[in-house]
């Protein structure tokens, strides 16, 4: 391992930390909490809506101050998404995000920071989640798109 | 309510630093669904970032949960049946969609993207539907 991927692994492994405190903190990390930002109507609990307003500003400022620049601080160049095409696996793939999230009121996230924190419903959410993306996998092969 | 607005404007904006974090030092967005499926896909040199990242995040819960448990109450009653159908759809779905709500909502709304604005609103209106049919239909 040279230098280069050792100070990315370490830089990944506190934002992966201040990540989780953030998402614990906001209270994703509830899931009755998300699905009552979900259920509209009498008793809608909005406070969720503000984990956006507080992360896109502050990532929105990051993002300004490093665009053309050549390169992150610990790489040699870029990897952000560079794709523009609207495609039918993105919109398909995010409307059965969407209900995924809706019936169980986890996101990949929160998921597995209350996997770390031992909440039992993650126990079961978070292998759920790995066998789903592999099932992904298996239909693309399967179908070879 | 004021309460959890504050809480909620202050873990976003934790959430907006750990992104940046990756994004200023690795150059990276800061996508879960992406980061995990990039490691089922097999952990290179190259890769071994996203082992520490997930590490951090299992940990920071480890670490928050022990400070605050109640951070990480779940009382919604959904069955376990529920909550294993959810996971699978939201692994299908956000590996499909190449993104959740770090990656397309977090990351790709900040820097404008159409694809992640798209990505954002179809999984919130159709999470809107699936909770409020839930609750009107079957109470839960």
């Amino acid at each position: 391992m040279d230098n280069k991927n050792l100070q990315q692994a370490m830089m990944a492994f506190v934002a992966g930390l201040v990540f989780a405190v953030g998402l614990g903190v906001s209270g994703m990390t509830q899931p009755q909490k998300v699905i009552g930002f979900l259920q509209l109507g009498t008793g809608w609990d909005p406070s969720l809506m503000f984990v956006m307003i507080g992360a896109i500003p502050v990532h929105m400022i990051s993002y300004r101050w490093m665009r053309g620049r050549p390169s992150p601080l610990f790489d040699t160049r870029w990897h952000v998404p560079q794709s523009k095409e609207i495609t039918m696996p993105l919109l398909v793939g995010s409307g059965l995000f969407g209900l995924g999230w809706g019936l169980g009121g986890f996101c990949p996230g929160p998921g597995l920071a209350s996997l770390g924190a031992g909440q039992t419903a993650a126990f079961y959410f978070v292998p759920a989640m790995l066998v789903g993306m592999v099932l992904y996998h298996l239909y693309t092969r399967a179908f070879n798109k | 309510m004021m309460n959890s607005i504050l809480m909620a404007l202050a873990g976003g904006a934790l959430i907006g630093l750990a992104a940046s974090l990756m994004l200023v030092f690795n150059g990276r967005v800061t996508g879960i669904s992406g980061i995990v499926n990039g490691v089922l896909g097999g952990i290179s040199k190259d890769g071994f970032w996203r082992v520490t990242f997930l590490a951090g995040l299992l940990v920071g819960g480890a670490v928050m949960g022990v400070m605050h448990p109640e951070l990480f109450e779940n009382t919604t009653g959904r069955s376990m049946g529920m909550v294993v159908l959810a996971g699978l759809i939201v692994g299908f779905g956000t590996v499909m969609g190449s993104g959740c709500t770090s990656g397309h909502g977090v990351c790709g709304l900040a820097r404008f993207s159409i694809r992640s604005l798209l990505a954002t609103v179809t999984f919130m209106i159709v999470g809107i539907l699936t909770a409020t049919a839930l609750k009107y239909w079957m109470g839960v």
